[in-house]
């Protein structure tokens, strides 16, 4: 156990020191070896980490042998090994896989991206690990200077203005954070979370602490992309490298929910960050609104990549509708479909990566009749669209099922339709997307389009599999969704229902 | 500007103390207001004025482009090397009581080393700046781009092309 | 005199909203930039104001001082600062390219060109 606390934090330590490294790689193939390296690494000690705190032990490891509340320490339990577990379990699925298109994509200078591509995630697992908040505004930041950057580098120019668009809300919505944290400081002179869960009560009659309650769920429901401040998520995901819109769409969003919960069960507690802000109600409306406003948006939209990407703020209103029911059972929900959404979209984002490769469109209406000429590719498409869908037996089916009966648990059979609605709305884009690739005839003007190659299908499938692995295996996700919302709210909520 | 004889004497005179100032600020952090990112800072715009004296490429025949992106990335990797030693030597990352017998002198020393990767980093990232802004506007240039004053409110309105 | 009392809290607030609407009102993305870089700056002073102790002296250690302000907020902001400076750098950078591509700065200007081109 003692070896299992010193190796936890090499999950990012391991891709944040390959990265200047990586940067000075000539060539292509170097760079990406080394990111495939660290990223397989990372991946192995999560994975690692995940079973070790799956009994509800928690890892702490002290930097500098400074004991907290003077140190950082990173502090692990289920709920942040299992967001690390999804972070490097996308990201070494990926990389092998995206070799092809970010040749296309960045002829130039790959070793900068792909340094970019490993800070960009050890900030994300930072965010994930770390048990201060400070540092957590650090790695924020690390992450999104990256991301920025990552976007960036999209061919088309309108990525330019996507990535500038998300650097002005992105950093409003760091700063936000900021001014929350500052608050905390002024009121405790403390900024490690354990310890400041032990202080607030103490000034919890403060109106300082309601102020830096609500800075802090503002800006991080920006980088949540929680309608409607998702303005920035269909440009970003639309424009940005193939390999870095599957990857962002599979975890940016995924960490900053994380956070939110870890602030406002674990810091605040919920007993108070219910009482003092009207949060569960305000969270339940908007977290509806964005998922008839994301699903209705995402059959309007002519891009696949635009389509997936207004899907993803849908999808974020399941996992804050689990949250708003402030309940065990909801906070599992919500866990659950963050994990599983991840994959989902990983698996969408990435069959739509190989038709962007390979057609090198991403309109719907041109890729009428595709399907005969990429089954394969189209094939996972459907199937991982199945899973947003939420059909038996696939993860997304899982994760609506959990949802919905959280959210009878909670004695609000109402909010059964509206999930059942928005699902249906999704089957429509979907559908949309099945029908014109497969039953309308390719056009005799159409370019021919071929098959991709193997080595591009094989980790795409590899996510469908995990998609309908996880619908009848729960074990992994739905016990560790379960004992990472025990982690985080089993003693406030009561364990269990 | 190498031909005002004003601007050269005075540049003359105050680099080198810019520079002298940056060193002893990086090295007198450990236990006095000071630091890595303060000295970087410092010991780039040193760097900065004389570019501004004697142009880019007498600035970068002193330091080639090379050297200062590698450097940007060898003073981050000193910083988590220095870190990692802790960790190897049996203690934890960025522990640096480990790396000598006595504790104080070990705690001096690994600082010392931490913040001098962060100075470097920060002097050559700052470096990298302004090189490839000042540089931009001649690759623009070469390139056929437009030109405007971007806070000219008439030329920044204007329509954006197709 | 509460008022005088909170100085430091007022100075924050107006600069912070001078920064904020001159993000979101200009439509000049280095105005953008230059409103953020305002509003960032309100944040650090109201983190480091919170530092202060009335009649504490500079953290260095001395003979003959007793009271020391804290110097952590000032460490934890000089981290911020140079976010700060990156981000400012980079939303720079991307503002020369943008003018490179689209001929023009102007977030709305080139929104509305945009509204009008194919996805």
């Amino acid at each position: 156990m003692t070896r299992l606390v010193e190796l936890m934090p090499f999950i990012v330590l391991l891709p944040l020191l390959a990265g200047p490294v990586c940067a000075l790689l000539p060539g292509r193939r170097l760079p990406w070896l080394l990111a495939v390296a660290a990223t397989a690494g990372a991946f192995i000690i999560a994975a690692t980490t995940l079973a070790g705190v799956m009994d509800g032990t928690t890892l702490r490891y002290a930097f500098g042998n400074w004991p907290p509340p003077i140190g950082i320490e990173y502090r692990v339990d289920a709920a942040n090994a299992l967001v690390a577990l999804l972070i490097t379990g996308v990201a070494t699925i990926l990389l092998p896989w995206a070799a092809p298109t970010v040749d296309a994509e960045v002829p130039e200078r790959q070793g900068v991206f792909y340094a970019l591509f490993l800070i960009a995630m050890a900030g994300l697992l930072g965010i994930t690990l770390t048990g201060d908040v400070f540092n957590v505004f650090v790695f924020l930041e690390i992450s999104s200077l990256a991301t920025y950057g990552l976007i960036a580098h999209g061919r088309d120019r309108r990525a330019l203005l996507a990535a500038f668009r998300y650097l002005i809300m992105g950093t409003v919505g760091a700063t936000f954070l900021l001014i929350g944290i500052a608050f905390l400081y002024i009121l405790t002179g403390s900024l490690n979370m354990v310890d400041l869960a032990e202080r607030l009560p103490g000034v919890s009659d403060s109106r300082a602490l309601q102020v830096a309650l609500g800075f802090i769920v503002v800006g991080l429901a920006i980088k949540l992309a929680l309608f409607p401040l998702h303005h920035w998520l269909p440009n970003a995901y639309t424009y940005a490298p193939t390999l870095i819109t599957a990857f962002l769409a599979a975890t940016a969003t995924k960490v900053a929910l994380y956070v939110m919960l870890r602030v406002v069960f674990d810091v605040f507690g919920p007993a108070y960050s219910f009482a003092a802000l009207p949060l569960a109600s305000a969270l339940m409306v908007l977290a509806i609104a964005g998922m008839f406003a994301g699903s209705w948006l995402a059959i309007l939209q002519e891009n696949l990549k635009r389509m997936l990407a207004y899907s993803s703020v849908a999808q974020v209103g399941y996992m804050v509708l689990g949250v708003s029911l402030v309940s065990v059972a909801g906070l599992g929900a919500a866990f659950l479909h963050l994990f599983n959404h991840g994959l989902m979209k990983a698996a969408l984002f990435a069959s739509v990566g190989i038709v962007a490769y390979q057609a090198g469109s991403v309109r719907i209406q041109d890729l009428q009749g595709i399907g005969r000429q990429m089954p394969w590719t189209l094939t996972a498409f459907a199937l991982a669209g199945l899973s947003l869908i939420g059909v038996p037996p696939t993860a997304g089916f899982i994760s609506k099922w959990v949802l919905i009966s959280a959210a009878l648990d909670a004695g609000q059979a109402w909010l059964v339709v509206l999930i059942l609605i928005t699902s249906l709305m999704a089957l429509v884009y979907i559908a949309r997307v099945v029908e014109t690739a497969w039953l309308r005839p390719r056009p005799a003007d159409a370019p021919a389009v071929n098959e991709a190659a193997w080595w591009l299908l094989g980790p795409v499938w590899l996510l469908v599999a995990a998609n309908f692995y996880f619908g009848l295996d729960t074990r992994l996700t739905l016990g560790g969704a379960t004992a990472a919302a025990e982690a985080l709210a089993g003693g406030a909520l009561g364990v269990g229902r | 500007m190498k031909d005002n004889a004003i601007l050269v004497v005075v540049a003359r005179f105050l680099i080198p103390l810019m520079m002298l100032f940056g060193l002893y600020v990086q090295f007198h952090g450990e236990y006095s207001p000071g630091g890595g990112f303060q000295a970087g800072v410092l010991f780039a715009a040193g760097w900065i004025l004389f570019v501004f004296i004697y142009g880019l490429e007498t600035g970068l025949r002193i330091i080639p482009e090379r050297v200062i992106y590698a450097l940007a990335c060898l003073g981050v990797l000193l910083y988590g090397l220095i870190g990692l030693l802790g960790s190897l030597l049996g203690g934890h990352y960025l522990d640096f009581s480990v790396l000598l017998p006595a504790p104080r002198a070990a705690q001096q020393a690994g600082i010392i080393l931490v913040e001098l990767g962060v100075g470097i980093t920060v002097a050559s990232v700052v470096m990298l700046f302004f090189l490839l802004f000042a540089r931009r506007r001649a690759e623009a240039e070469a390139e056929g781009l437009p030109l405007v004053d971007p806070l000219d409110e008439d030329e920044s309105r204007r329509e954006p092309r197709p | 005199m509460t008022f005088l009392s909170f100085f430091n809290y007022w100075a924050v607030i107006v600069l912070m909203m001078i920064g904020y609407y001159c993000v979101i009102v200009r439509g000049n993305m280095i105005k953008k930039i230059i409103g953020l870089g305002i509003f960032q700056t309100s944040v650090f002073i109201l983190f480091i104001s919170a530092g202060k102790v009335i009649g504490g002296s500079t953290p260095v250690l001395r003979d003959g001082v007793e009271v020391y302000s804290n110097p952590l907020p000032h460490v934890l902001i000089l981290t911020a600062i140079v976010v700060g400076i990156a981000t400012t750098a980079l939303g720079l950078a991307l503002t020369v390219r943008i003018h490179e591509a689209y001929g023009s700065i102007d977030d709305d200007a080139i929104d509305a060109a945009e509204a009008q081109e194919p996805q």
